[in-house]
């Protein structure tokens, strides 16, 4: 086989990272402590330049490279576009939290960037081993990630417990995929389609269905879908905030694309029965998200809840299961990750040195203090709860209307129910920062670049709520 | 004299861009600065409104000033404003009261004034979007974005249990309106267009009507308020900066009846001649029920609230009254039946006057002895005469004294519910007693006897900025209680047309 078969172009963006992530952990073991900027500069500037590479070449069709492991198709450019782009925001706000919290270390870099490879493994993959290794090069940074901060307590109680649920559910995985093997025969996406749509007889798709049921359990597992979600607040809480950024963020696209390419596009012929599956998920998700939420007094952990809701809602557009319902999804999740990023960014702003501002409390009076980021963070509140003119409610109107659309009216009038009980706790923030007095009158300090980029961040959720056109048709046109 | 400019759109973003301005000029240093930019730019936005009322064509009923773009091609949803004969005088008046309670927070708004009057300003521009918008989904957009505004103003401005009166007010809504949206979307599946004129005229099954006729209704039986979905609004009015109040009863309780007229009757006419005896029986409620609640108020804020919901049960009465007036052919038909709209649509702007009037007398009151209890006043005559001058007047309007824009409206819809069934008009004629007796027994323990106590004996008559905002107000209850004409006129047209409407039974058309 030549090497032009390979298509090795078309994986550039995801070589040049690993290289980059490569480069970074070679220098940064020369580097001073006091000249570890450049370790951050450079992962900025690789991020930067992979999205170009991505930008700069836009595919109209699919196609495979590496003996059809590789896929690259509309889709998996927007969403690694995204994800790169979330991750140089992550990376913006966490570098003076990092230093506050003397963690600014390469190694921080290095398993983001391969954590980012990772998941744009994940977005590209054709192939379930292709998946299962995007998906576990993504996982076992994370879990180093949380336990980063070796002398917290905390972290390491995070770590884990994200460890050892993370490790069963890529195991269920493992299970579901070798149980699908056996049956099809393949590993291919694209194979498995055709063995699922030649099962005619009974013994095999209750076969399908069994390893089906393993594959649901795990991917709800690394979605944080009820009734999977322990993990969820335990390790958004127990995290150093910038790696809870990194957890809540990006990983949401990847998991996306994995449900996209796993049943989708593999197992497409089950969806009548992957969708009875997801309609309990997506039920239980906003119920328990929703409910819990109010009760917590810890801002990290009401965003972990908040999270499992917004997950359930995700989920209702793949039970749709058309072309309107993937790319509602896919709008609610890019929504979501630009959402969730603001308000990490947010919590990662407050915080200083031996403080880590996660307690809904300290937020008492923030418009006291400083009324451009508490207006910021109004926005952020009021797109979550899904109240017009935020990206937010355009995208429930998305997943609502995608349901609507397959005669399931009454799983919308569901999902509203419970966002009315999510508006609660979001509007709580909104009364602790603007109704309460103020109990700590230090003023806020962070350098500019955060300033910016967080003013871009909040900003952008009100403006592409005021003209939602664009990012709509761009999420149509990859379903196209 | 504004022909060729696109007014709505003016209308709808000068203010919210305003708004924004006034926003970022921030709190720091001297703010007469921005009390000045947001008065001129409320005063721009009632003179543009005006622009609305001379080029107006009373004698058509389509919508005028229309305004259409593409907004969100994948849903089919447009940038579509235009009025009608409704939604013309409704926003008039959202520009004039808004000019008013910018003035009435001049001086007494201390506490971070700039976000204080972009709240205002920018509410007034999604309240006139509200009123101009001909996409539902638009519509929608307008309809909650207006609660994020007055959710800060009650709970930053507010009083004691603001937090409590706000979050009530904000989830109340909000429950009501989701249950809208889901209807929407629905519709939009069914006929392929957010265009409300589109809805107005899509077929739908008896059953359809019915699940969207009470989806409606949740959202604007909330917004009215109609009893017993009322509960929230004593609270958000008590604790409410008197802008606040002013802005909640003069102009947002008429945006849920203005729902009634641009969905709920037109879209499901059906199921609203269907369910009418119930909306009727809770519109009556209200009118004597709540009625007879005010009488036993202590707070004036609350009593005045209350008299909203009653005057309000009036505005839904009339509407609906509508379907067993034209089913009624013995009487005069269809006469009758504009009489009972025209006279809920006058009703609804005597009632954004006159309450906002109330409000600001209150504030008045407040301002000087901060404290809105009954009890705490007596004998205020003695010490505020030109004061007490205009607080009797404006009471009296409230009662629905001949003359005032107040009697109009009821009596309009009075004389309409004879029509229909003269139990009907027995009961709602029980608030012409009702509500002079809650007036008035206010006024009197408020303005009259001795001076009741040494804070009393402090008082000072209102100033030349107060003194303004009450001529103002006098004038227009005076001119619509004596010379109404004008504005039935502007309405007939549109009046005849929906009732046209909605006697055709969308059943047929499947």
């Amino acid at each position: 086989m030549s090497l032009d078969s390979l298509n090795v172009a078309l994986a550039l963006p995801e070589i040049f990272l690993l290289v980059m992530a490569c480069l970074v952990l070679v220098i940064d073991v020369y580097l001073p402590a006091e000249k570890r900027n450049f370790s951050y500069v450079l992962t900025q500037i690789s991020l930067i330049v992979a999205l170009v590479l991505i930008v700069s070449s836009p595919v109209e069709t699919r196609q495979l490279a590496f003996n059809d492991l590789f896929i690259r198709d509309p889709m998996a450019n927007a969403l690694k576009s995204f994800i790169l782009m979330i991750s140089f925001g992550i990376f913006v706000y966490s570098r003076e939290y990092l230093l506050d919290r003397n963690i600014f270390k390469g190694e921080f870099y290095v398993l983001s960037l391969f954590s980012i490879v990772g998941m744009m493994l994940m977005v590209s993959a054709n192939n379930m081993l292709m998946l299962y290794l995007g998906l576990e090069l993504l996982s076992l940074c994370l879990y180093a990630l949380v336990a980063f901060n070796r002398d917290d307590g905390n972290a390491s109680e995070a770590a884990m417990k994200y460890f050892v649920l993370g490790a069963l559910a890529s195991g269920m995985l493992l299970y579901g995929m070798s149980i699908l093997y056996g049956l099809s025969g393949s590993l291919q996406f694209s194979e498995i389609a055709t063995a699922v749509g030649n099962s005619s007889d009974t013994a095999q798709h209750i076969g399908m269905i069994f390893a089906l049921v393993f594959i649901v359990v795990a991917l709800a597992f690394k979605l944080g879908a009820v009734p999977f979600h322990m993990w969820v607040p335990d390790v958004y809480q127990g995290s150093p905030t910038a790696v809870t950024s990194l957890i809540g963020t990006a990983p949401k696209l990847a998991g996306f694309a994995m449900i996209m390419r796993l049943m989708v596009e593999g197992l497409g012929g089950l969806q009548t029965d992957w969708q009875q599956m997801l309609i309990v998920l997506a039920i239980l998700s906003m119920a328990v998200g929703n409910i819990v939420a109010i009760a917590q007094t810890n801002l990290k952990r009401m965003l972990a809840y908040s999270t499992i809701s917004h997950v359930g809602f995700i989920l209702l557009g793949f039970i749709a299961g058309t072309a309107e319902g993937y790319s509602s999804a896919m709008f609610y999740t890019i929504t979501y990750a630009l959402m969730a990023l603001g308000s990490f960014g947010i919590i990662m702003l407050m915080a200083k040195k031996g403080f880590e501002a996660d307690n809904i409390s300290d937020y008492s009076g923030l418009n006291q203090r400083s009324p451009w980021f508490a207006f910021i963070m109004l926005i952020l509140m009021f797109s979550m709860a899904g109240v017009p003119p935020t990206l937010g409610f355009w995208a429930k109107l998305a997943v609502l209307s995608a349901v609507v659309d397959v005669n399931m009216t009454w799983l919308a009038v569901v999902a509203v129910a419970f966002s009315i009980i999510g508006l609660f706790y979001y509007l709580r923030i909104i009364k602790v920062m603007y109704f309460d007095e103020v109990t700590d009158e230090t003023p806020i300090e962070c350098g500019r670049d955060m300033q910016i980029t967080l003013s871009a961040n909040g900003l952008a959720i009100l403006a592409l709520g005021v003209y939602p056109a664009s990012l709509m048709a761009l999420c149509i046109a990859v379903f196209a | 004299m504004f022909a060729d400019l696109p007014l709505l759109s003016l209308l709808v973003w000068l203010p919210i861009l305003g708004g924004m301005a006034v926003l970022l000029s921030g709190d720091k240093g001297d703010s007469t600065g921005v009390r000045v930019l947001a008065l001129v730019i409320s005063v721009a936005t009632f003179v543009l409104s005006l622009g609305l009322f001379t080029g107006f064509d009373s004698s058509i009923s389509a919508m005028q000033f229309e305004e259409m773009a593409a907004w969100i091609p994948a849903f089919n949803i447009n940038y579509h404003l235009g009025v009608d004969g409704f939604s013309m005088p409704l926003i008039i008046l959202t520009a004039f009261t808004s000019i008013l309670v910018i003035i009435a927070g001049w001086d007494v708004i201390q506490k971070k004034p700039a976000q204080y009057m972009a709240s205002f300003l920018i509410m007034e521009g999604l309240m006139i979007g509200v009123f101009a918008a001909l996409d539902a989904m638009f519509f929608y957009v307008f309809w909650e974005a207006m609660l994020v505004p007055m959710f800060i103003l009650i709970g930053v401005w507010g009083g004691v249990r603001r937090v409590y009166a706000t979050l009530k007010f904000f989830i109340y809504t909000f429950i009501g309106s989701v249950f809208m949206l889901v209807a929407l979307i629905y519709m939009y599946y069914q006929g392929g267009s957010f265009e409300i004129l589109d809805m107005q005229h899509m077929p739908l099954s008896m059953q359809e009507q019915t699940f969207i006729f009470f989806a409606f209704l949740m959202a604007f039986a909330v917004k009215v308020p109609m009893w017993p979905v009322h509960t929230w609004l004593p609270d958000a009015h008590v604790e409410a900066p008197t802008g606040g109040s002013v802005i909640l009863a003069a102009i947002m309780l008429k945006i849920g009846a203005y729902g009634f007229i641009r969905f709920s009757m037109p879209i499901a006419p059906d199921a609203a001649q269907h369910f009418d005896w119930l909306i009727i029986l809770m519109s009556l409620i209200a009118v004597v029920y709540i009625g007879f609640v005010a009488l036993i108020q202590k707070d004036m804020k609350k009593l005045v609230a209350y008299s909203s919901i009653a005057h309000m049960g009036f505005v839904t009465l009339g509407l609906f009254l509508v379907f067993q007036i034209s089913s009624n052919p013995a009487k005069i038909g269809g006469h009758g039946a504009a009489l009972a709209v025209e006279g809920a649509m006058i009703q609804m702007i005597s009632h954004g006057f006159i309450s906002g009037a109330m409000f600001l007398m209150i504030g008045v009151l407040y301002d000087r002895m901060h404290t809105r209890e009954i009890m705490a006043y007596g004998g205020v005559v003695h010490k505020m005469p030109i004061f007490t001058g205009f607080a009797v007047f404006f009471s009296m309007a409230n009662a629905g004294l001949p003359g005032t824009s107040g009697f109009v409206g009821e009596f309009m819809v009075i004389i309409a519910a004879f029509h229909a069934n003269f139990w009907y008009a027995f009961l709602a004629a029980m608030t012409l007693i009702l509500g002079a007796a809650y007036t008035l027994w206010m006024v009197k323990r408020v303005f009259y006897g001795q001076v009741a106590n040494d804070s009393v004996r402090a008082l000072t008559d209102i100033n030349a900025r107060e003194l303004s905002i009450m001529a103002m107000l006098a004038v227009a209850v005076l001119v619509l209680g004596l010379w109404p004409a004008p504005v039935i006129d502007i309405m007939h047209a549109t009046v005849e047309n929906f009732l046209q409407h909605i006697s055709v039974t969308k059943l047929s058309l499947n």
